[in-house]
């Protein structure tokens, strides 16, 4: 409190010469709006010129620009696009990595972070650092080695491979993070539990994770995002086109797929398309969690 | 005596725990990171055995002109991924907080900021062949300025060596802008609003509360999101593989990308985890230097 009233001294003394500052910010806060809302606008003209131009036909296309509002109405480029890249497979990848691992990411956190935070066990600020540490270590330096070891596993080119990669990477972050919401979780409460001679077990599933459910979900749901959005260990580890995932297909698009503007924009909107859908539905949730995704 | 017995019992049944998140880390974590180190002192093509070749692999890194673009290019990605959209979402952040919210309803505001945020949620992939559209010799972007009679500023934005990292840069401070917008705007919620409406009473104007006022009090964000967003820069690679795959001419070359390169295209595997590991420690001694200074602040502050 001292150190917040300390810049508002500063302020004070200012003491400039102004008549009524109420009405300038009457007049000004149009302008303020205004520049914002074009701001905004400009901002995401990107993703409505792909929306207008996936739906036009090459020739509105070449007659009238990427600008002009649809003079037309052509799905083609989008199933087109579909069909021939099998996008419903790739959906269907992405989904089941994405969800299986937000799970095993979750319960892995879950159980680190319960023996960390709540069993207080020795060195488990240690631990908290060895984590962060592996936080910091850049995919790259891990790449290849995965790569190389997924191969002699057997493992090379399969969904699971990058489940476990992502289960296990994510939950360093999961557990950094709940870890830190356990130790503030309330002494009492697990001391009448053990009282009541509940086991570790019993405590966690009846009294700690009914507690941390909302955590739980917010981190679940950052996991399916994260792991919908990861490029470079899906790119590498899955070989084949009928594995790949959204994000992988994206980015090794082959030129005649999208030989066209009309079909690149289909492309382009059909990629963002399921993560604006998660966007809409989560949007509270990944704007507010964000913060306590911060260090990531 | 009992208790302490007890004691014991339960501290061993929580290692339990551990067990699980033990094997994966090592698996996934610890041992590729121990091969990749190793790797980094050997000649390797991926099949046979790694034959050891000492410092080798760094001493060609250094001499190498193609990895000191990339760092210099990694410059200019810290600039596009952090200090740009920093500034820019702390001014954003406070228009929306002292404007919007404060005079229009936090509903609008909300709305803004989800707006900001949007690219934020996206592949980066798909964002990448979004604006490979929009950038491309005949895409959008010259079709505008041919629309509006500036044939001589249409370019071949991504195509040209002279133009691309720009154009990447552009790319990268629109993906980022909306993390730190809602991190500051986060923080704008601490702010005691009679401080606002004291100094607005002694006639400070918008800019003096930003600068008195604001900035002071955003520090801690300002600081992990220009660190978090730093270490981002350092290991950015999809906008890279998707919009220019390094070119044209090395141009916007990254480490990231020169890492892949060698792994997976000319497989001179040892060399690519020697630029892997280079790259990790820079990204380590930013991360220790980041830990330092927030336990300094929050020492201080306590």
């Amino acid at each position: 409190m001292d150190e917040a009233s300390a810049p508002l001294r500063g302020v004070a003394t200012l003491k400039t010469r102004t008549a009524n500052p109420g009405t300038m910010h009457g007049a000004g806060r149009w302008w303020v709006l205004a520049a914002v809302t074009i701001g905004l606008l400009l901002f995401l003209a990107p993703f409505v010129l792909a929306f207008f131009n996936a739906i036009k036909t090459p020739d509105d296309y070449a007659a009238h620009g990427p600008l002009a509002i649809p003079q037309s109405f052509d799905l083609s480029a989008l199933t087109a696009f579909w069909t021939n890249v099998d996008f419903t497979r790739k959906l269907i990848n992405s989904t089941i990595i994405s969800a299986a691992t937000a799970v095993f990411a979750v319960l892995l956190s879950l159980l680190n972070a319960y023996a960390i935070g709540i069993g207080r066990i020795k060195g488990g600020s240690k631990i908290l650092i060895l984590l962060l540490i592996g936080i910091m270590i850049p995919q790259e330096s891990l790449v290849y080695p995965i790569y190389y070891l997924s191969k002699s596993v057997g493992l090379f080119d399969s969904l699971w491979a990058v489940i476990i990669v992502f289960s296990v990477l994510q939950s360093a972050f999961g557990t950094y993070l709940l870890a830190s919401v356990m130790t503030t979780f309330p002494r009492e409460i697990i001391e009448a539990a053990e009282m009541d001679g509940a086991t570790n077990w019993q405590i966690l599933w009846t009294i700690v994770v009914p507690v941390l459910r909302p955590t739980l979900s917010v981190l679940a749901t950052f996991f399916f995002i994260w792991t919908w959005n990861e490029f470079l260990l899906p790119l590498v580890l899955l070989a084949s086109n009928n594995n790949q995932t959204v994000s992988v297909s994206m980015g090794v698009l082959n030129g005649q797929y999208v030989s066209t503007p009309t079909t690149t924009a289909a492309a382009a909107l059909l990629g963002i398309a399921p993560t604006l859908i998660f966007f809409l539905i989560f949007q509270r949730t990944l704007t507010r969690g964000v913060v306590v995704g911060a260090i990531k | 005596m009992a208790n302490s017995i007890e004691r014991a019992r339960g501290q061993a049944g929580y290692w339990l725990y551990l067990i699980p998140g033990a094997i994966g880390f090592v698996l996934i974590i610890f041992l590729p990171f121990i091969m990749n180190t190793g790797l980094s002192f050997s000649r390797w093509k991926g099949i046979g055995l790694p034959k050891f070749v000492g410092l080798n692999n760094y001493i060609k890194l250094i001499n190498d002109a193609a990895f000191w673009a990339s760092l210099e290019h990694t410059v200019a990605f810290v600039v596009a991924m952090a200090v740009i959209p920093t500034i820019l979402g702390v001014f954003l952040a406070a228009i929306l907080f002292d404007y919007i919210s404060a005079r229009f309803g936090e509903g609008l505001s909300s709305f803004f900021r989800a707006g900001f945020y949007l690219p934020q949620i996206l592949p980066i992939s798909a964002a990448g062949i979004l604006w490979g559209w929009i950038l491309n010799p005949f895409g959008v972007l010259n079709s505008i300025l041919e629309g509006v009679g500036l044939h001589d500023l249409a370019q071949n934005w991504l195509g040209d060596p002279r133009l691309a990292i720009g154009a990447v840069m552009v790319v990268m401070v629109w993906l980022q802008l909306g993390y730190c917008l809602v991190v500051f705007m986060a923080g704008l919620a601490r702010v005691d609003p009679s401080l606002n409406e004291a100094a607005e009473l002694d006639g400070a104007t918008w800019l003096q509360r930003f600068w008195t006022i604001t900035v002071p009090l955003l520090k801690p964000e300002i600081f992990v999101v220009g660190l978090t967003t730093t270490i981002a820069a350092l290991k950015v690679f999809a906008p890279i593989y998707v919009l220019t795959s390094g070119g044209p001419d090395n141009s916007t070359l990254v480490p990231s990308y020169f890492s892949y390169y060698h792994f997976f295209a000319t497989n001179r595997v040892g060399y690519g985890a020697a630029i892997t590991t280079a790259q990790m420690l820079m990204t380590i001694v930013l991360g220790i230097i980041f830990l330092r200074v927030q336990a300094h602040q929050t020492e201080n502050g306590a």
